[in-house]
């Protein structure tokens, strides 16, 4: 239920906002997203570079770095995922509450980056959890970091409270714990979420 | 009471002069805790099983691996040049001297000299790394007593304007990839060596600031001093260097014993620790970044013109003849080696790092125990680790 911009403007003058809950809500929401403080590898020092002083990540209301997941909206995987710690990757994203977002920080944590070719090393977090936002890079710079948060305020911007397009914490239907995976014989098991990740079909 | 496999065990290694075994009171049981691997004041991905009694720590055991990446066997099967580039993400907050180890130990494998300029080069950038890297390191221990926020605040300060140097130099600003075998990758610009004289003469006014802003602060004192004791002989007998080793009274530094590079003609001393604690750690690496800046001062004075690649230096396609290599330099963590076999192959037979961080890690648990919990975090920051190098 859109309300007439001129109308609004007009309203506006005389002191009156007009806003629906949708908005107010996402306005809220999007300006104060609380990261986990959650380092994995190299990307994690930019990560910090971007929270200090110069790049100040406070701009955007995302400052409070929250060590329990339980307090967080976002978890920045910021670097490698081995393979050892990828169940415990998806045990704190369980534990985190809805609405949650997931950035991935960096070629590690999209693909396995540089290290792909090893024995140890997840080819992307996002076979096992949701992704949100994808940053290229090794490690991306801040300024990429603070790209991809524009990126999530305005995705959050978007979401609808009602109708076929809600987001999933707003569905009771959809996947709400997502399985961990198990160090199994000689990978993890399952090597992926099929409700998350399906192997991309090549067209040539 | 709990006795499950975590009662302190009798020392075994007699001679190590290790503290002594604490025994438990009896009193109650021994609550185990899993600290990691995610935790906010591990840096990165670490875990410590730790039984405690009360608030004491009865045992402690780290559990490595949660950043395994097989770095060694990727470079098992990629050419010389090409682990250049993850030598990078080793240490990652020094880089430069991490392409220094490896381009040292591949250079004393195929015999390659290297140009004199290039040695200035690689100790102006391998200084310059240690002062950042000992600035964030201080950062981060204090962060872990709790003053989250300013003191890290001012070291990244000084971090910003070291990391827009190397992004000037090299094109990047964390991971370098500067250095070849037989040089550097690029040339300092005249206008790149007069912007870093600018930034090292401030560099002295930003360790006054930070050493004012910490030093005498009450509640760092209280929280450091006499926590976290390691004897020099077990320091020693450990195999522990750097920072660590030095502030245990040690007089070890390999920028001394070696001279690897240039570093014989320069001036500097070695601060030693006489208390052996953690306030002792937190002031060498304060006193060292002052011992940098003194000799990045004279090498940016002396820096002689010239190449900065040999012009015999080969860098793709090579064949070292079979044999072995061990170079090593002073890492801002501590002694940074790489050891390489050839077995006359394009690529290493062999590729061994031997990581500071992990062997500075080892003696952790004679560090922490006895003491209380909340000590432990501060003692694990003052080893000043970084996990990619741990666990490879």
């Amino acid at each position: 239920m859109a309300v007439d911009e001129g109308l609004k403007i007009e309203l506006g003058k005389q002191g009156v906002l007009v806003t629906t809950i949708e908005e107010l809500y996402n306005w809220g929401r999007k300006n104060s997203v609380w990261p986990m403080q959650f380092g994995l590898a190299c990307c994690a020092i930019e990560m910090i570079a971007t929270t200090m002083a110069r790049y100040d990540l406070a701009r955007f209301g995302a400052e409070v770095f929250r060590p329990s997941p339980r307090q967080a909206d976002l978890m920045i995987i910021s670097g490698t995922v081995t393979k050892k710690m990828a169940p415990q990757v998806v045990r704190l994203y369980n534990q985190m509450a809805e609405p949650r977002y997931v950035i991935a920080m960096g070629a590690c944590a999209i693909s396995g980056g540089p290290f792909k070719e090893g024995y140890n090393v997840l080819k992307g977090i996002d076979r096992y959890i949701p992704v949100d936002v994808h940053i290229p890079g090794c490690p991306p710079r801040p300024e990429a970091l603070i790209q991809a948060f524009m990126l999530l305020q305005k995705k959050i911007d978007g979401q609808h409270l009602t109708g076929p397009d809600r987001p999933r914490f707003l569905d009771a239907e959809a996947q709400g714990e997502f399985p961990v995976p198990v160090q199994g014989e000689h990978d993890l098991e399952p090597a992926s979420n099929p409700g998350v990740w399906t192997v991309p079909v090549v067209i040539r | 009471m709990s006795t499950s496999g975590f009662v302190a065990e009798k020392d075994k290694r007699e001679g190590w002069n290790r503290p002594p075994v604490i025994e438990p009171d009896g009193e109650g049981e021994l609550l185990e805790v899993s600290m990691g691997p995610h935790h906010p004041s591990t840096h990165g991905v670490f875990r410590m099983d730790v039984a405690l009694d009360g608030e004491r720590v009865i045992r402690l055991k780290p559990v490595f691996g949660y950043l395994h990446r097989n770095h060694e066997k990727i470079a098992e099967g990629i050419s010389y040049l090409g682990s250049m580039p993850f030598t990078d993400r080793l240490d990652y907050l020094c880089p430069l001297t991490n392409n220094w180890a490896y381009a040292l130990a591949v250079e004393k494998l195929t015999g390659q000299a290297v140009p004199e300029r290039a040695e200035y080069l690689r100790v102006i950038v391998g200084e310059l790394t240690r002062v950042q890297n000992h600035a964030s390191s201080i950062g981060f221990l204090i962060q872990e007593m709790g003053a989250s926020g300013t003191p890290l605040m001012y070291a990244f300060k000084a971090r910003e304007k070291i990391l827009d140097l190397f992004e000037e130099l090299t094109g990047a600003r964390m991971m370098c990839n500067y250095m070849r075998f037989g040089g550097c990758r690029v040339d300092a610009t005249a206008d790149w060596l007069a912007v870093t004289r600018k930034v090292v003469e401030e560099l002295p006014g930003f360790v006054d600031e930070f050493e004012r802003l910490l030093r005498g602060n009450e509640i760092l004192m209280a929280r450091t001093q006499g926590v976290g004791i390691l004897r020099p002989e077990l320091a020693v007998n450990a195999g522990v260097t750097g920072p660590m080793l030095r502030a245990s009274g040690v007089n070890y530094d390999i920028r001394k014993v070696d001279g690897y590079g240039v570093y014989n003609r320069f001036k500097f001393r070695v601060p030693l620790g006489d208390h052996w604690d953690v306030f002792d750690r937190f002031m060498i690496r304060l006193l060292e970044m002052r011992e940098s800046i003194k000799i990045l001062e004279q090498a940016l004075k002396d820096i002689p013109g010239g190449p900065v690649m040999d012009a015999k230096a080969k860098l793709r396609g090579f064949r070292p003849k079979p044999g072995e290599a061990y170079g090593r330099i002073e890492s801002p963590k501590g002694e940074l080696g790489f050891y390489l076999i050839s077995d006359g192959g394009p690529n290493p037979y062999r590729y061994r790092v031997r990581p500071p961080s992990l062997i500075n890690l080892t003696v952790l648990e004679d560090m922490a125990l006895g003491q209380n919990v909340a000590d432990v975090v501060l003692i694990f920051g003052s080893v000043d680790i970084i996990l990619g190098e741990v666990d490879r």
